[in-house]
C-alpha cells in the first residue's frame, strides 16, 4: 500500500517481521512513514518497538498527525485490536481494509459503512496489490479528524496511578499516558520516586496488558457481530497445502529438495548468460588493447575492464538466487520452514525464527541481520546474528564459482544429469550451514538464557507471488551489487593495476633489461617469465611477499595474499583482484581468468599453482572468514556495541585460518 | 486439559492461560478465553504445533501450548464463532 501511495518500489513480503525498520517518503507536502506490522501497541519484539516508538513520537521526535491502520479483512478481529488502541490514543485515524478478495474467498462479507459507524472513524476499502481505492484513501486522509469515540475504560485505580505519575508522564491523553507507563515499567526504573509509585499501585505490566486485550476483544466481538457475515463453512486451500508441507516425511523432503534444486539451477540457468558476458568482455578488452596501444589502453583493458567483467559475470547467478528466495518468501513458505525447523534449531541455541534470516544469509548477511529483529528472545537473536555471516552469501558465489571451476571440469556429471560443480557448490553451502550450527551450539553453552523464551508465530495464508514484486527485489539487489560491489572492485582494480605495474626503485627496469638480452629474444616462454618477474618486482609484489610467511602454511602464495587482503573490504573483490593481478602485463588479454589461473605453475615444485589442497584451503577460508565491512557495520548497529562485531571478526576469521591450515597440511 | 494434549483435528475452547509472561502475547494473537481452537498441524519433530484460532493459523511450541487450559468442544466443527 505504501508503494501504491508513494509510487515507490519497496519490497513486499509474506513473512511476519520482514519489514523491520521504518521507511518514509514525501508525497504532496506530506511525509508518509511505512512501519513494521505489530499486533498491538505493546511491542513484543524489536521490529514492533520501532512501530510503537514512531506512533508515540519518540523515534522521529514528532507525533504523527494522521494514522492509516491497514487491516487484513480476512482476519479482521486481530487487526482491530491495534486499531482500537490507536483510536484511543486520540490521533486522527483511518482504517484501510485490505485483502477483501481473500476474505471473499473465505466467504466473509464486511459492511464497511457499519464498521465505520461503530468505530467512529472512516473505513476505506482498498486493494494494495491491484492499487485500487488508493485515491479515495488519500482524500479521506486529507480530511481526517480526531476520532469521536473512546473504547477502553481505564480502571479507576490505574487512573489514580497515572495522576500520581503526572510529573513524569503527561501527554494530554490518558491512554497514551498508560502506554508510556507500560514502556517505563519495562525499562529499568531510573528514578527512585517513580519506582515507588509503580510498586505502590502494584503496576504489573503483563497482567494489565492481558486484561486490556481481553476487554478489547469483547468489544471487537460486539462490533464484528454487527458488520460481518460469514456465509459458508471455511475450506481453506492453505490448510491442505500445510498438511503436505509440514508433513513428517514430505515436509522435510520438500525443504531439502527445494534447496537442492535452487543450487542446481543457479549453475544451469546462469551458464549461458555468463559465457556471453565473459566472451563479450574478452573481445572488448582485446579490441581496446589493439586500438589504444599505450599506458591508457593497458589501464582500461587490464585494470578497468577486467575488474568490471569480474563483477558483471556473476549478475545472472545473483539474479537467480534472489528470484528463488523471493518466490519462497512471498508464497508464505518461509513461515512453514520456521515451523518445521524450530525443534532442530532449538537444540543449537537458535529458534525457528532464526531459519529465515539464516536462509536469507545465503543472499546477503546485511538485510538478514536486520531481519532478526522479529526474534523476541534476546539470546536467540544474538546467536543468530553471530552465525549469519557463516551462511554462504551471494558475494561468496563468484569466489566459489571461480575456484570450483579450477578443480572440477564443466563436463563432469553425476548420474548423467546432475552437474558435479553444482554438487560441490551445494557442499560448500552445507559447510557454511553446519559451521553456523556448531558455532551457535558453542554460544548456547556459553550464553545464559535469562529471558522469556517462546515461539509464537502467525502462519500467513499462501499467496501467489507477483512477478512485479519478484522482479522488484531482483532488480534492486542487482543494482546494489553492481553499484556498491562494482565501485569497490573498480577502485581496487585500478589501484592494483597501478601497484602491479610500477615498483620501487629501478627493479622493474632491471627485469626488462635482463630479458632484452639477445638470448631471450623471440622466446614466448621467456616473455611470460618476464611478466611474472616484473609483477614480483612491483609494489604489489613486494607487499604480497611481505605477508607471504603468514599465509604460506595455508598453501597461498603472495598473489593470493593480495587478493585475500583486498577481500576484507568485500569478498567478491577476490575475483576482481585476481583478474587484475593476472591481467597486468598480459599483452593480448584474450584468455579468461580461469584459463590463466589454471596455467599458473608453482615455481618451486613445477606443479600447477592451484592444486587441490590450495583451492580447497582457499574455499574454506572464504567460507568462514568475516570479510565484509557492511556486515561489521550492521552488527554494530543492531547490537549497539563493538563487543559483538569484534568478537565475530576474531572468531570467524580465526576459524577460517585454522580450517585452511588443517586442510592444506592434511592434504599435502 | 491443556492445548498440548489436543490431538490433530480436535477442537476445544480456551478457558485460561496459566502463564503470566505469555498472557499478553497470546491474548493479542487472539487466544482469549472463550475462543474456539482447532489443532491443525504438528511439526515433523513433534513440536511445535499449529492451531486454528480466530480465523487464522498460529504456531506455538508445546511448552506454550501446555500453559493454555482448554475444555473439549461439545459443538460440531461447523459452528463458527467470532
Amino acid at each position: 500500500m505504501f508503494n501504491a501511495i508513494t509510487g515507490l518500489n519497496q519490497k513486499v513480503s509474506n513473512f511476519p517481521g520482514t519489514t523491520v525498520d521504518y521507511k518514509w517518503a514525501d508525497v504532496k507536502n506530506a511525509r508518509i512513514i511505512d512501519l513494521p506490522g505489530t499486533y498491538s501497541i505493546y511491542p513484543k519484539s524489536g521490529d514492533e518497538q520501532v512501530t510503537v516508538s514512531t506512533i508515540l513520537g519518540q523515534k522521529t521526535g514528532f507525533e504523527p498527525n494522521k494514522i492509516i491502520v491497514v487491516a487484513d479483512a480476512s482476519n479482521l478481529k486481530r487487526s482491530l485490536l491495534l486499531c482500537l488502541q490507536v483510536i484511543d490514543l486520540g490521533l486522527p485515524t483511518v482504517l484501510a481494509l485490505n485483502m477483501l478478495d481473500v476474505a471473499a474467498q473465505k466467504h466473509i462479507q464486511i459492511d464497511s459503512k457499519e464498521l465505520s459507524n461503530l468505530l467512529g472513524i472512516p473505513v476505506v476499502e482498498i486493494n494494495a496489490r491491484k492499487k485500487q481505492g488508493i485515491d479515495i484513501l488519500e482524500q479521506t486522509v486529507a480530511n481526517l479528524k480526531i476520532p469521536t469515540k473512546v473504547f477502553y475504560q481505564i480502571n479507576p485505580a490505574i487512573v489514580e496511578f497515572l495522576e500520581e505519575l503526572r510529573i513524569v508522564i503527561n501527554t494530554g491523553n490518558i491512554y497514551k499516558d498508560l502506554v508510556m507507563a507500560h514502556q517505563v515499567s519495562s525499562a529499568s526504573h531510573e528514578r527512585q520516586n517513580i519506582a515507588r509509585v509503580f510498586s505502590k499501585y502494584e503496576f504489573e505490566t503483563g497482567k494489565l496488558q492481558a486484561r486490556e486485550t481481553v476487554e478489547r476483544f469483547k468489544q471487537i466481538d460486539e462490533i464484528l457481530i454487527e458488520c460481518i457475515t460469514k456465509t459458508a463453512h471455511v475450506t481453506d486451500r492453505s490448510n491442505f497445502a500445510d498438511k503436505i508441507i509440514t508433513h513428517k516425511v514430505w515436509g522435510l523432503l520438500i525443504f531439502f529438495a527445494l534447496l537442492f534444486v535452487m543450487f542446481q539451477s543457479i549453475f544451469w540457468l546462469a551458464r549461458w548468460p555468463m559465457e556471453v558476458i565473459e566472451q563479450g568482455f574478452n573481445s572488448l578488452s582485446s579490441y581496446t588493447i589493439h586500438h589504444l596501444p599505450n599506458m591508457w589502453g593497458d589501464l582500461l583493458a587490464n585494470g578497468v575492464l577486467s575488474g568490471v567483467s569480474g563483477v558483471l559475470v556473476f549478475v545472472p547467478q545473483i539474479m537467480i538466487l534472489f528470484a528463488l528466495l523471493t518466490l519462497l518468501e512471498d508464497s508464505g513458505y518461509m513461515a512453514r520452514v520456521s515451523f518445521i525447523m524450530d525443534k532442530l534449531m532449538r537444540s543449537f541455541g537458535l529458534n525457528g525464527k532464526s531459519v529465515v534470516p539464516l536462509i536469507g544469509g545465503m543472499a546477503c548477511a546485511v538485510p538478514s541481520i536486520m531481519a532478526t529483529r522479529n526474534i523476541e528472545n534476546v539470546r536467540d537473536r544474538l546467536i543468530t546474528i553471530m552465525v549469519i555471516p557463516l551462511m554462504s552469501c551471494s558475494a561468496r558465489l563468484p569466489v566459489y564459482v571461480l575456484l570450483i571451476g579450477l578443480i572440477v571440469p564443466d563436463t563432469t556429471q553425476v548420474w548423467g544429469v546432475l552437474s558435479m560443480q553444482g554438487l560441490v557448490m551445494l557442499g560448500m553451502y552445507l559447510v557454511g550451514f553446519v559451521a553456523a550450527l556448531l558455532v551457535a551450539w558453542v554460544f548456547k553453552i556459553i550464553l545464559k538464557q535469562n529471558n522469556k523464551n517462546y515461539f509464537i508465530l502467525e502462519m500467513p495464508a499462501y499467496k501467489w507471488p507477483t512477478i512485479n514484486n519478484v522482479s522488484l527485489v531482483v532488480w534492486g539487489r542487482v543494482k546494489v551489487f553492481v553499484k556498491e560491489a562494482g565501485l569497490i572492485i573498480l577502485c581496487v582494480s585500478v589501484i592494483l593495476w597501478f601497484l602491479g605495474s610500477y615498483g620501487p626503485g629501478d627493479k622493474l627496469q632491471q627485469v626488462e633489461k635482463k630479458y632484452s638480452q639477445s638470448i631471450y629474444k623471440d622466446s614466448t616462454s621467456a616473455q611470460a617469465q618476464m611478466q611474472a618477474e616484473k609483477l614480483e618486482a612491483s609494489y604489489a609484489g613486494h607487499f604480497g611477499k611481505w605477508i607471504e610467511p603468514a599465509i604460506s602454511p595455508l598453501g597461498f602464495d603472495w598473489k593470493i595474499g593480495i587478493a585475500l587482503l583486498s577481500s576484507f573490504a568485500a569478498r567478491e573483490v577476490f575475483v576482481g583482484t585476481m583478474s587484475a593481478i593476472y591481467s597486468i602485463g598480459d599483452g593480448e588479454g584474450h584468455q579468461s581468468l580461469k584459463q590463466k589461473m589454471q596455467a599458473e605453475v608453482d615455481t618451486i615444485t613445477g606443479k600447477p599453482r592451484y592444486s587441490m589442497p590450495t583451492v580447497w584451503s582457499l574455499m574454506f577460508f572464504y567460507a568462514f572468514a568475516l570479510q565484509c565491512t557492511s556486515t561489521v557495520a550492521v552488527v554494530y548497529r543492531e547490537t549497539k556495541s563493538w563487543k559483538w562485531p569484534l568478537l565475530q571478526i576474531i572468531i570467524l576469521t580465526g576459524m577460517a585460518y585454522l580450517a585452511s591450515l588443517a586442510i592444506y597440511q592434511g592434504f599435502s | 486439559m491443556y492445548l498440548s494434549e489436543l490431538k490433530k483435528g480436535e477442537t476445544a475452547i480456551i478457558e485460561a492461560i496459566e502463564a503470566d509472561d505469555l498472557l499478553a502475547k497470546l491474548f493479542e494473537m487472539g487466544c482469549v478465553p472463550g475462543e474456539k481452537v482447532k489443532m491443525v498441524l504438528i511439526a515433523p519433530f513433534g513440536d511445535p504445533v499449529a492451531i486454528q484460532v480466530a480465523g487464522y493459523t498460529l504456531a506455538m511450541r508445546l511448552q506454550e501450548a501446555a500453559k493454555v487450559r482448554i475444555r473439549k468442544d461439545s459443538f460440531s466443527s461447523q459452528n463458527i464463532k467470532f
